[in-house]
């Protein structure tokens, strides 16, 4: 039982990690806490659906809405932050969050404000021992979460432009200074945050096999709750995050049987954890 | 008659922006979860008057000093946690409220609180009176508003706004003067809920939600932060639109995040901030008008007596 309770929470937390590792590679260049992605999140799931019922084929349609997702992203990066970047904090935020509103609404109209089922079979079945059943979807989100991890740790420490990117990271004005082309840096980070972002709204629309519009709400918040408690812009801290909240969540309401929901029992622990830590679970300063 | 529904609707609105007004607009504090304290205060209000047959007249000052109590502990945690942490620490707040008001038996759960319309000399309060009563507390909060700003407080606060290190080194105690906004910014819209769970004669969870807070910061936001006229014109605004915009009431939320989006990208000011475009065009005008009538020039323009 405790084993299955950790596999479900490992299996919500590697989705939590790539949904929240898009903004924070976001807010790692910009500093801009951007609740869009979760946007993101909900087109590239939408994208997904559709492409998946024109196409019958889930490799392209995976690809595809990535694709889709990452290029939406630049153009919002180009379109939107990059102007506000002298601005205060709050300035961008605002915008992110109608942005958000603006993505929901638009979907809401486009697709109908009804649960769309997205049903996908897969190649392999369910994996069962005594104690513990692995659903084949499951398999998949964790290999695919493994993945996109590992790349981006390849990217960030193994390539000149996870270099560029680092150092734009430390900071900007000395990284442009240095001969790094900023604005290319910008758009890929954004191009990668916003794709991550749209492959975890897939695998939550595959995972529960519906798509609504309003499937970003949540994330969203959670999302802006993992990128503070990592550390703010810390990747390594990001996935921890994630992982620890979707475990705490899962134990919690399985064993404890908290009085509140699933999702308020995440800001809980991370009130407490910003409490004791008030700069995160991996601190800049450290 | 639609027209006063509407009014009381912006007057709640305007109450709630000017509340938010003292916490981030004066003392420079991202707070995105304003609603749970306008929550706290609701439900107070309707506990005392609905489950313990207390007066709606006592629970208007009860459901202020609750939220106010709530808001020294969030002023405490924000001494902890700035700038983007205390943003995404209220969101938190804001959810945990949300989830208590909506699981707690006692309040209702997710059937919602039902609450009498008060009395007052023996005849229920109609919309006249409800009118007429936020009426009074927005010129109230006005006042108080315009105390803070002419004051040492005030000043202090703006230091901290513009620069926390600075204006510690120069004596101010940044702790107590950020929790002093905290207290004054959640008590106004504590005491705001009161009037409001009264009005409505039915709460629920939902109506605290986070989009109520983005929909509150969103108002100061638009009519310009850290001036009274900011935040009286953006709850005009915002509240007004839902109205408008009745005719094309499936496009409102998408109208409503493009605006938002708009004005954050083309206006960050908002429309009536200190170096918003309407504001320069606009503040000569009043000025001269002013001088017209025989007024100080000085006095007007710096309406704010930020100068």
């Amino acid at each position: 039982m405790i084993m299955q309770q950790v596999l479900n929470g490992l299996v919500i937390g590697g989705v939590y990690a790539l949904t929240a590792m898009g903004a924070a590679m976001v807010y790692g260049i910009l500093r801009i806490l951007d609740l869009a992605s979760a946007g993101a999140y909900a087109i590239g799931a939408y994208a997904g659906l559709f492409l998946y019922l024109a196409t019958d084929n889930i490799v392209l349609s995976f690809t595809g809405a990535i694709l889709l997702t990452g290029f939406f992203g630049t153009a919002v990066q180009k379109l939107l932050y990059i102007p506000m970047l002298n601005r205060p904090p709050i300035v961008p935020l605002i915008a992110s969050i109608g942005l958000f509103i603006f993505i929901q609404d638009l979907l809401r109209l486009i697709a109908g404000p009804r649960i769309r089922v997205f049903n996908v079979q897969l190649p392999f079945s369910a994996w069962r021992t005594e104690n513990l059943t692995v659903n084949p979807t499951w398999i998949l989100i964790i290999l695919l979460a493994a993945a996109f991890l590992a790349l981006l740790w390849y990217i960030l420490t193994r390539t000149r432009i996870g270099l560029a990117w680092r150092a734009t990271a430390q900071d900007l004005e000395i990284a442009k200074a240095m001969g790094v082309n900023i604005n290319k840096v910008v758009a890929l980070n954004f191009f990668l945050g916003y794709s991550f972002a749209a492959a975890a709204g897939i695998m939550v629309g595959m995972l529960y096999s519906s798509v609504f519009p309003t499937m970003g709400d949540v994330p969203a918040y959670k999302m802006l709750a993992l990128i503070v408690l990592g550390g703010l812009g810390s990747p390594v801290g990001t996935v921890i995050a994630a992982l620890l909240i979707g475990l705490i969540e899962t134990l919690v309401a399985g064993y404890i049987g908290f009085f509140l929901p699933r999702d308020a029992i995440a800001f809980v622990a991370l009130i407490i954890i910003l409490l004791i830590k008030p700069e995160g679970l991996i601190s800049k300063k450290a | 008659m639609y027209e006063l529904v509407v009014g009381i609707n912006i007057g709640i609105f305007i109450l709630l922006a000017l509340s938010l007004n003292v916490i981030t607009g004066y003392a420079g504090q991202p707070s995105m979860g304003h609603a749970a304290f306008f929550g706290i205060g609701a439900y107070t209000a309707a506990v005392m008057t609905a489950k313990l047959g207390l007066s709606f007249w006592l629970s208007l000052p009860v459901a202020g000093i609750a939220a106010g109590v709530v808001g020294v502990l969030l002023g405490l945690v924000s001494l902890r946690v700035r700038d983007d942490f205390l943003a995404v620490t209220t969101i938190g707040v804001n959810f945990v409220a949300v989830a208590i008001f909506h699981y707690t038996p006692y309040l209702g759960s997710s059937y919602g609180l039902e609450v009498n319309k008060p009395v007052l000399f023996g005849t229920e309060l109609g919309n006249p009176e409800f009118f007429a009563l936020i009426v009074v507390l927005i010129i109230l909060v006005c006042l108080l508003c315009v105390k803070i700003q002419n004051s040492w407080l005030g000043l202090a606060l703006s230091g901290i706004r513009n620069n926390e290190e600075a204006a510690a080194s120069l004596g101010i105690d940044v702790s107590r003067f950020k929790i002093i906004a905290f207290t004054i910014g959640t008590a106004i819209a504590g005491s705001t809920g009161a009037v409001y769970a009264h009005y409505m004669g039915f709460i629920y969870s939902s109506d605290f939600a986070f989009i109520t807070s983005i929909s509150i910061l969103s108002m100061i936001v638009i009519g310009g932060m850290g001036t009274i006229r900011g935040a009286i014109t953006g709850a005009i605004i915002l509240g007004l639109m839902p109205e408008i915009f009745r005719f094309i009431s499936d496009y409102r939320m998408l109208l409503y995040g493009g605006l938002l989006v708009f004005m954050m990208r083309f206006q960050p000011e908002g429309l009536l901030g200190e170096n918003s475009f309407v504001w320069r065009k606009l503040s000569p005008c009043l000025n001269k008008a002013a001088a017209m009538m025989g007024l100080s020039s000085q006095r007007r323009i710096s309406g704010d007596g930020k100068h």
